[in-house]
């Protein structure tokens, strides 16, 4: 009967939710990471070089065009790294899960570093092709709301020192911020009079930017997720590993 | 081999410096704590073993 038990209990489905062992993980993360960086690096310079090098100017842009390479990939990581964030603040809120907290504070920094691109490729290119830096536009100030946001974010975390104190106050924040990450990416839709172009690529065909523009732009974008991805699994190890490191030296001193 | 970028040098080049350094930073920062936090890791497990 016993032996019965146990077979059916090996039998059990993988669930994601084993991936919530810091130990598991942890393992899981070892074996992707090699992969991920490699990929990563390879779509990233190969849609690089291809982009700068191999592609014509714009009939109006000119040689600014390439600078569409890093804008677009930065703010599409710019935004969905705070809906990843969302996602596993979330299953943090609901169900309790230390590495889902851990995730999102990991991809916090990466956020924000990809917003500040997005601003100053954005910012850079404006210059020539608008006349100006910067424009009070909807796109680019929820852009800019959304990296204050970041940074409120991050600062939130390391404010609080009780650590799931700091998840339960940080998830909140990240839920009102997404109003902003949804206004980033939709605000060119419904607030007409901004300066900002609409969406460069999106599955209407009439749209988008010509093919010689496009397949580069596509594999900078498949690039900069897969090195979202390695840089969050990576961070999140040391979120995990620092995790232990706080519940050892306290483990020790109520020994001493 | 550099390609010709005309009257927009300076913008174009300006924009990939930047965004490159920032990228630069951030995985080398991350790579620097991660390596950090694990060697760390290890000296209080060994302290506990011993």
């Amino acid at each position: 009967m016993l032996e019965q038990k146990q077979k059916e209990s090996t039998k059990k489905p993988m669930s994601i939710w084993e991936y919530a062992n810091p130990t598991k993980f942890l393992r899981l993360s070892a074996r992707l990471l090699p992969v991920l960086w490699i990929c990563a690096a390879t779509f990233i310079v190969g849609g690089l070089i291809w982009g700068f090098f191999f592609t014509p100017d714009d009939y109006r842009q000119g040689s600014t065009v390439k600078i569409i390479y890093l804008h677009v990939p930065s703010a599409l990581m710019a935004i969905n790294a705070w809906f990843m964030m969302l996602v596993s603040s979330l299953v943090w809120v609901v169900r309790r899960h230390h590495v889902s907290a851990l995730a999102a504070k990991a991809a916090a920094p990466v956020g924000l570093v990809m917003t500040l691109i997005a601003l100053l490729t954005g910012a850079i290119w404006g210059q020539p092709m608008w006349g100006t830096w910067w424009a009070w536009d909807p796109r680019l100030t929820s852009f800019l709301v959304l990296f204050l946001f970041y940074v409120g974010y991050i600062a939130l975390w390391q404010a609080v020192d009780d650590s799931d104190a700091a998840a339960d106050l940080t998830s909140i924040l990240c839920l009102v911020g997404s109003v902003f990450a949804v206004l980033s990416r939709y605000a060119v839709n419904f607030w007409n009079q901004g300066l900002h172009q609409g969406a460069s690529l999106s599955l209407d065909k009439e749209k988008n930017v010509a093919d010689v523009f496009a397949y580069p732009l596509y594999m900078c974008m498949a690039g900069f997720i897969l090195l979202f991805l390695a840089l969050v699994f990576y961070r999140t190890g040391t979120e995990i590993r620092l995790r232990r490191i706080a519940a050892l030296i306290a483990r020790e001193r109520r020994v001493i | 081999m550099m390609p010709d970028l005309g009257k927009y040098e300076n913008i174009v080049i300006s924009a990939y410096a930047g965004a490159l350094f920032l990228l630069c930073v951030l995985i080398a920062v991350t790579l620097w704590q991660g390596r950090r936090v694990k060697a760390q890791l290890n000296a209080i497990e060994a302290r506990r073993d011993d």
